[in-house]
């Protein structure tokens, strides 16, 4: 990373990751330039038309054939198996009911941006260790458009009078030492922070390593922020990339969510995503089917949280969390899930269909599903969104979902909570928030999903991870090519609702 | 929570209940802070054998002891267990208090220090205690802060027993020298027999951080005194300080201690630094106390944290050196758009708000009766046994119940008895502030 040798001010040596100079208060990154940056959330309006899906060519989909050759994989061992053929629903809501805010907002020339909100990864002074950063190998260049990250922008959790610039032009990353010594409060830029992470000045809590955390590895990342309306993100991730026995590539995302009226959701999402990702990391690359995998990540997920309930009988709110995962290992597409955090399957080629890959764990999912009530009325209740299932010791009976896909095009898969997809629910909405070059800048595609809902109104922490999959490298799909366009259609007339 | 105490010296530890979620544009941040110092046992030993402890008993002699005489007498015997009670190393005086003070052991403005041959001596000496006559207690105070502030002893306490009112000196000389001597020494009151004022003694307890009681019956005052020194011999740690700093923009509405009695202690700050100030608690024991601060914060939108206040404990270091944290606690604000986190009042707040205005509702109520004021006195009293019954506080709701008729507790009705006996209704002032913990459920 980038890391002046003297204060650009007053030439006092810094330290490893010192955003501001201890002699004279002089904001460290005044002089840094932004390359080392990864790319903001930022506009991309003048987006030279990116080509996308650089693996594989385009237009390689199948779904031109009646029984698409999105066959799932059956695997007679997998313990549970939602993803049959069938189970590939079209998203059938053409037009959803519009969220509080225009949901539907392109990639391109979009608003967000100018001075976007402040999800840019300023770091923050407690975070101490690497993850976060951007200057990782396999991290994609700065394009050249777009405000540099953290620039001015408006604070986390809106202007309450005298907090503005809570990242303020702070934008030297990572590395902050722990300790309070020479940090400004980014509230009120006059008091030290001390080691509570409280300004000494105005008492404002300081950004906290998990309000903001992204990340990238080559074929996948994450981004995962408190969002405006929430005080601390219960949100949680893991990523990670592994080898199968036969050496391909396998690629892990797992998120998780905190269910706010439990006790320490925040841990509970952390433990849950760890777990998963350590279990998944460990029984691939030995040859474990990935449903199966995939199954037993969850249940050292629930495992996990479960054990961070009290063991006093009768204790209430045990620690608890959804989960979503996938993994991408070869041609298989594996999701699990747990809750109502979702996978949605967006092709590189957005003439094709978008697909939601989850079923919610939710009281209206649930309705609809039993044909007791219409998805309006079912999404209208206010016990729509109360999940129905979840990890942590209050939970009923653990039913991990998970299903198995083989696309036979390229395309990204949009794992996040729903903090991201109350503000583009359907597929298509999803789809039209993902910016085109998704597979090839899977981190900024990332952070346009979260500047989205953070558009929107940042109601919920909001966590997604962008993994993209790549069409198997068979000549006969990508011969396929254009399919027509009354094949393209049919799968929507097809489709049975999608909840 | 934190703990900084080194391990010889007693353990302090902090912990805030509070409900810090406030809705959007809430301001008013309440907290019980709780202090519990404990462990202090060997360090108890080792201040034994320093002699770190310095006491002066100050009894009254004025003429009104005689009548009847068995207050005198229980004076004297009280001082003499007191003297019984005191460890060995121990400096210590006897004051006999008048309209003047005289030094009755061992004189010539010297501490003893406490032996077997000594406390012989001392117990021969209250054999000269005679009555006669006026009283002015401030002169008692003032000797016992000359005797004391000879002694390098940390912990220095007095104990003082009236049985009249203050009626040979004016209030303001009285309230300057409890001014004076506030911080320098802390003491111990007692009202024997029932022609005291409450006001007062209860007054010198509180400016020197030290209880107050009655004792209507002489009989009972050497078990009184011996349990006081016991007290007082416990008492491992002096002049700690609770220091509290509030960010910029943050007014601290009040602090006091809600338990074991109700002090308020938001006019004893002394500014200590940038937004910090420091309010005393006096020498502590193996205790708990709690303090219920409460700060009103600039508002902030949803979403937002603050720290609202820091409450550290402090002990006063070797002149020239810092004082030394002894533990510390966080009061946060948090702003919420969940209704059902912001309106929620937390347990220790809701039940010490409660105690702290059963205090004053009986503090009102006793004096709306003294001024003739029937309905008044019967509202707050009422609402005094209501609050006392709903809390558990099982010992006031007695007291109560020998200055009213209760007639529904829970509903807090009440009949002014025809007659009270005196007793029962100084027992009732002296002791409305004391209050009971939360219950554990």
């Amino acid at each position: 990373m980038h890391r002046p040798s003297g204060c650009p001010s007053c030439a006092e040596p810094l330290e490893e990751g010192d955003r501001f100079c201890g002699v004279c208060g002089s904001p460290v990154s005044a002089a840094s330039p932004p390359e080392s940056r990864d790319d903001p959330t930022l506009p991309i309006p003048p987006l030279p038309a990116a080509p996308p899906a650089p693996a594989g060519p385009t237009g390689g989909y199948a779904l031109a054939e009646p029984a698409p050759g999105w066959g799932s994989v059956a695997a007679g061992s997998a313990p549970t198996l939602v993803g049959e053929a069938d189970g590939w629903s079209v998203p059938s809501e053409p037009a959803p009911a519009p969220g509080p805010e225009a949901a539907a907002v392109p990639p391109q020339g979009s608003s967000y941006g100018a001075p976007g909100p402040a999800y840019g990864s300023a770091p923050e002074p407690a975070h101490g260790g690497g993850e976060i950063r951007h200057d990782r190998p396999g991290s994609t260049p700065t394009p050249p458009e777009g405000t540099p990250w953290g620039a001015p922008e408006a604070p986390y959790g809106g202007a309450g009078p005298g907090h503005e610039d809570p990242y303020g032009s702070a934008t030297v990353q990572g590395g902050a030492p722990a300790g309070g010594d020479g940090k400004t409060c980014v509230a009120c830029r006059a008091g030290r922070v001390d080691t509570d992470g409280y300004c000494e000045h105005c008492g404002h809590a300081q950004p906290r390593e998990r309000d903001h955390l992204e990340e990238e590895l080559g074929s996948v990342a994450a981004v995962s922020d408190r969002g405006l309306r929430h005080h601390r993100n219960e949100d949680s991730f893991a990523v990670a990339a592994t080898a199968l026995p036969d050496g391909s590539a396998a690629t892990v995302a797992i998120v998780c969510d905190g269910v706010s009226s439990a006790s320490r959701p925040d841990e509970a999402s952390a433990a849950a995503a760890g777990a998963a990702n350590e279990a998944l990391l460990e029984a691939l690359p030995r040859g474990a089917h990935p449903q199966e995998a995939m199954h037993d990540a969850i249940l050292a997920a629930a495992a996990a949280v479960n054990a961070l309930a009290p063991e006093v009988p009768g204790a209430q709110n045990a620690p608890a969390c959804t989960l979503v995962g996938a993994v991408v290992s070869g041609e298989v597409l594996t999701i699990g899930w747990v809750g109502d955090s979702r996978a949605y399957w967006v092709p590189d080629d957005r003439s094709a269909l978008p697909r939601r890959l989850t079923e919610d764990d939710s009281w209206a999912a649930q309705m609809v599903a039993a044909g007791l009530m219409g998805e309006a009325e079912a999404y209208a209740d206010v016990r729509a969104h109360a999940i129905t299932g979840w990890l942590g010791a209050d939970a009923y009976d653990l039913e991990p979902h998970t299903a198995s896909f083989k696309p036979d095009h390229a395309g990204v898969v949009v794992v996040c909570t729903d903090g991201l997809w109350n503000y583009a629910e359907s597929a298509q909405e999803m789809a039209q928030v993902l910016p085109v070059d998704a597979a090839s800048r899977p981190l900024h595609s990332a952070q346009v999903l979260v500047g989205h809902a953070l558009d929107g109104g940042g109601h919920d922490n909001v966590t997604v991870a962008v993994v993209p999959f790549a069409a198997p490298a068979d000549p006969e799909a990508a011969s396929v090519s254009a399919p027509p366009a009354a094949a393209r259609a049919e799968p929507q007339t097809e489709a049975q609702p999608e909840r | 929570m934190a703990n900084f105490a080194k391990p010889s010296a007693p353990r302090f530890s902090v912990e805030v209940y509070q409900n810090e979620f406030l809705p959007e544009g809430g301001r008013d941040v309440h907290a019980i802070v709780t202090v519990t110092s404990t462990g202090g046992a060997a360090a108890t030993r080792a201040a034994a054998t320093r002699g770190s402890a310095a006491v002066v008993i100050m009894v009254d002699c004025s003429g009104s002891m005689e009548y009847p005489p068995d207050k005198m007498r229980g004076a004297r015997e009280a001082t003499a267990a007191a003297i019984d009670t005191l460890r060995d190393g121990t400096a210590f005086a006897v004051i006999a208090g008048t309209h003047v003070a005289k030094e009755v052991y061992p004189g010539q403005g010297r501490l003893a220090v406490a032996d077997a041959a000594t406390r012989a001596q001392a117990k021969e000496a209250l054999r000269s205690l005679s009555s006669g006559g006026g009283t002015a207690i401030g002169t008692w105070l003032r000797l016992a802060d000359g005797l004391l502030r000879q002694s390098p002893a940390t912990i220095r306490h007095g104990i003082l027993l009236t049985d009249g009112r203050n009626e040979h000196e004016d209030p303001a000389v009285l309230r300057a020298t409890l001014e004076a001597c506030a911080g320098r020494f802390t003491c111990d009151a007692r009202g024997v027999g029932t022609d005291w004022e409450v006001k007062e003694v209860t007054g010198i307890a509180s400016a020197l951080l030290g209880s107050a009681d009655i004792v209507a019956d002489p009989a009972h005052l050497s078990e009184d005194f011996t349990l006081m020194m016991e007290n007082v011999m416990g008492k491992e740690v002096a002049d700690v300080a609770l220091r509290l700093w509030t960010p910029v923009g943050v007014e601290i509405q009040y602090v006091k201690q809600v338990a074991p009695t109700v002090q308020d202690l938001s006019d004893r700050r002394t500014e200590a630094g940038p937004r910090a100030g420091d309010y005393p608690t006096g020498s502590w024991g193996d205790e708990s106390r709690e303090y219920h601060v409460c700060v009103r914060v600039p508002a902030a939108s949803v979403g937002q944290e603050m720290l609202a206040a820091r409450a550290t404990l402090l002990l006063p270091g070797a002149p020239g050196e810092p004082p030394a944290t002894l533990a510390q606690g966080l009061v946060r604000a948090v702003w919420t758009d969940d209704l059902v986190a912001s309106t929620a009042i937390n347990a220790q707040v809701a039940h010490y708000t409660g105690q702290a205005e059963l205090a004053q509702a009986i503090q009102q109520g006793l004096e709306a009766r003294k001024m003739g004021d029937v309905d008044g006195a019967t509202a707050k009293l009422g609402r005094a046994v209501q609050l006392a019954s709903a809390s558990g506080n099982a010992d006031t709701a007695k007291l109560l119940a020998k200055v009213v008729d209760v007639v529904d507790a829970a509903a807090g009705t009440v009949r002014l008895k025809a007659k009270v006996a005196d007793a029962d209704e100084m027992t009732l002032e002296t002791r409305s502030i004391q209050t009971v913990r939360v219950k554990k459920s």
